[in-house]
């Protein structure tokens, strides 16, 4: 067989060449991405993970447009000063619904993977307004300009087009979304059946006005339930180790 | 004997075979064989000549 | 068709020439490069001050740094790299196959065309907000079903040229030229499967969500350095460094070997972009191994490309080109070398998140593919224009000097503040409390900022002194004005 082959076979035959070149770099990323759709312990069995609320959804799609993720990770390592500073290491199982995913790469600004709850809404909306307000030293941009009106007359769709990939939202869920958002932006509103679609979902005039919902309401919103869905208490390490 | 307990034995193998490997490469790019064809393959970007017509119609 | 009877016409004419060969696009595709790389650095020099001094965000939404990152990024990984490969390969499949573009001018100025409109969309969504929120995959799928027209035709285009050449051996800057085109389709159209919300609709949701979308993405980011960035740019290297030093490469044997483990090895380096995050232990493993394995190729390509100037170094003196293309490899030799040091998770523990990231990247970037485009256009240049010679080597001389000294002063600072806010973050006063709140490691990046601030101006100023001299290399001789014309007047 050896002595037959020769390599000036492939040197001169364009479609063998292609055929060989694609086979030799398939193999790769077959090995390392289709075990972990069909490896089902590479979510760990946690509770408490939801999908978005309508209004955290439309916050996480302002998130993605603005570009964080150039700048904040949310993907929190498991060494002791990260523990410290940010919290429990990040799970898989809690960006399960994350599409796309923003671990991001680079941390000019910190980890935010688990910053719910850390400030509050008056904090969040008055740092992003004007960061070296609160931070002297700060050298992240300004987002004074989203107190604007928030668009959600596509957010039904949203949920929908979440749906179609996978993210287990409701009939109920897709047919109250406008509603949901508006109500979990406006604490004076009754929020009927809301509290049941989500579990631990919170109302809140997030960017400190409930008259308008804006896209202030909405970032907020998103940044304060980060992190925030896994009750580490109730989670034992077997639950959580991956193969 | 589970992945675990095998794994310094993997490890010293995979050391030892990638080095037998990495030799043998060594031996098969160093040897002299064949080197007037390569030389007039190398030689290709330096001929400068002009276009030939396509012998067929694609 | 049309286009091969016209050549056999020429031929039996005797009229076939080495003009025949389709260059117009190629010119333009030239212009582009040089064009798309100074708005490319013009971008970054910006970002880089917004670091160092965030009032440079303007207070506008389409000029913060998180909506012009992505436009630099994208600026000179594809505008600028995507325009010299589509330039340098269409150049060399032509000239090493001894045929005719396939689909002739037509199919030329298609790509060019096409490939402009691409990133044209591509940044006017970025400032308008509109990207998919993954790293070098930003486009959305309007622009990305886009993008896969173009590139089936470009590689219609080049396949086509391939299988109608005279030379009965396809040269080595094919095989790699070829894998870049191929594995380029296969990962763009991998990573970006996603459902817009309606046909309508700009924004869409991708298929893959969390850790399998982290995995997706690294496999994608990894290899648009591995072959956008390095197989295609390898093309480059085993074609325009032998023309210039007027030399065969140094081994063809050592080239096959060089393609074959490069292409292989690559793919699997991924997963060194997620160590110790929540992708599976084994996965991480695996990317650590093969990135490791793959500083063994990269040093084999290395040394073909340097070695095939023995005999020829005398010709680093007096051609500033191949000054570039051969520094372009040493700096090669050093980002592969740091890659693979990277990928160990012990290192990558401290230089994850940091700034040693970036310094790496650009030292790859400004130092190899700037500096392999920067060669190849000096000699190509003037070729493509029929003209003989460079209208000055003083300032290409200028340009490298520049150009290297603001590439040592970015890496240097990056290495700096990459290390120390590393070690800033993990470092413990006596007491056992951690002891630096995250925003004073931010205060302390600040000098290094500045510095890789001043070493961007300096890179950017090196590409316009190239597009001085380029533009009085090819613009038409003085010869041309009216005789009546004073020289005084010029």
């Amino acid at each position: 067989m050896f002595k037959k082959f020769s390599h000036a076979l492939i040197e001169k035959n364009l479609i063998l060449m292609g055929v060989l070149s694609l086979i030799t770099v398939s193999i790769g990323g077959l090995v390392q991405i289709v075990p972990l759709f069909a490896v089902e312990t590479t979510i760990e069995r946690v509770e408490g993970i939801r999908p978005y609320t309508p209004l955290e959804l439309a916050g996480r799609d302002i998130y993605v447009r603005e570009g964080c993720y150039t700048c904040h990770s949310q993907m929190i390592r498991p060494f002791r000063d990260e523990a410290e500073r940010y919290g429990h290491y990040s799970l898989a199982a809690e960006s399960l619904y994350d599409h796309p995913f923003q671990w991001g790469s680079k941390r000019t600004g910190p980890d935010l993977a688990r910053v719910g709850g850390r400030y509050s809404d008056d904090w969040h909306s008055a740092h992003l307004r004007s960061p070296r307000d609160l931070v002297p030293e700060s050298v992240m941009p300004p987002y004074a300009f989203l107190d604007r009106p928030l668009d959600y007359r596509d957010i039904a769709a949203a949920l929908r087009g979440q749906r179609a990939v996978g993210v287990p939202y409701t009939d109920a869920m897709i047919a109250n979304a406008a509603a949901d958002l508006e109500a979990q932006a406006r604490p004076e509103m009754d929020p009927a059946g809301f509290a049941g679609r989500y579990a631990n979902a919170r109302q809140s005039a997030f960017d400190g006005d409930g008259r308008t919902v804006t896209e202030m309401d909405a970032l907020v919103a998103y940044l304060q339930m980060l992190g925030t869905l896994v009750r580490f208490g109730d989670v034992t390490p077997e639950r959580v180790r991956q193969q | 004997m589970d992945l675990f307990q095998a794994y310094p034995v993997l490890k010293a193998a995979w050391v030892v075979w990638f080095f037998l490997l990495f030799g043998f490469i060594l031996v098969w790019v160093l040897r002299p064989g064949r080197r007037c064809a390569y030389q007039a393959m190398a030689d290709i970007p330096l001929q400068d000549a002009p276009p030939a017509p396509p012998k067929r119609s694609l | 068709m049309p286009d091969g009877g016209q050549a056999l016409r020429l031929a039996a004419a005797g009229g076939w020439r080495q003009d025949s060969y389709v260059d117009g696009p190629i010119r333009a595709m030239a212009v582009a490069t040089i064009f798309w790389g100074i708005v490319g650095f013009l971008v970054g020099v910006v970002i880089a001050s917004q670091l160092a001094f965030p009032l440079l965000n303007l207070d506008l939404e389409w000029t913060t740094f998180g909506r012009l990152r992505p436009l630099h990024t994208s600026a000179v990984i594809f505008a600028f790299g995507g325009n010299a490969l589509l330039c340098t390969s269409l150049y060399v499949v032509q000239r090493t196959c001894r045929a005719r573009l396939f689909g002739g001018e037509e199919m030329g100025w298609f790509l060019f065309a096409g490939y402009q409109f691409f990133i044209v969309m591509a940044a006017v969504g970025y400032l308008l907000g509109v990207t998919q929120g993954k790293e070098y995959a930003e486009p959305e799928w309007y622009v990305d079903l886009w993008l896969v027209v173009v590139w089936v035709s470009y590689l219609v285009a080049f396949g086509g040229t391939i299988l109608r050449r005279a030379e009965p051996h396809i040269y080595v800057a094919n095989w790699f030229f070829l894998a870049f085109i191929i594995t380029v389709a296969l990962l763009h159209i991998g990573n970006n499967v996603a459902l817009p919300l309606t046909i309508g609709h700009a924004k869409s949701y991708g298929l893959a969500s969390g850790v399998q979308d982290a995995m997706i993405q690294w496999w994608y980011g990894h290899n648009a350095v591995g072959f956008f960035l390095t197989a295609g740019f390898l093309g480059i290297m085993y074609y325009f460094i032998p023309k210039q030093a007027e030399r065969p490469v140094y081994s063809y044997r050592l080239s096959i070997v060089h393609f074959w483990s490069l292409i292989f090895l690559y793919i699997w380096a991924g997963p060194h972009h997620l160590h110790y995050t929540a992708l599976p232990d084994w996965a991480q493993t695996l990317g650590m191994v093969f990135s490791i394995m793959l500083w063994m190729p990269s040093w084999g390509g290395m040394i073909n490309g340097l070695m095939t100037l023995s005999g020829a170094w005398d010709k680093l003196r007096t051609d500033p080109g191949l000054r570039f293309s051969v520094a372009a490899v040493g700096f090669y030799a050093m980002a592969t070398f740091e890659g693979p040091v990277m990928s160990v998770k012990a290192v990558n523990a401290l230089s994850h998140y940091t700034d040693w990231t970036i310094g790496h990247v650009h030292s790859g970037a400004l130092g190899w593919n700037g500096f392999i485009t920067f060669g190849a256009l000096y000699w190509l240049v003037p070729r493509l224009w029929g003209k003989t010679e460079l209208y000055s080597k003083k300032l290409a001389e200028w340009h490298f000097w520049i150009a290297t000294l603001g590439i040592v002063l970015y890496i240097t600072a990056m290495w700096v503040s990459g290390i120390m806010q590393g070690l800033m973050w993990r470092s413990y006063d006596a007491m056992g409390f951690l002891q630096y709140s995250f925003v004073e490691t931010v205060a302390a990046m600040h000098p290094y900022y500045v510095i890789r601030m001043l070493g961007g101006v300096l890179y950017l100023s090196g590409a316009v002194l190239m597009a001085y001299n380029l533009w009085r290399t090819v613009r038409p001789a003085p010869a041309a004005l009216p005789a009546s014309q004073p020289l005084a007047a010029e």
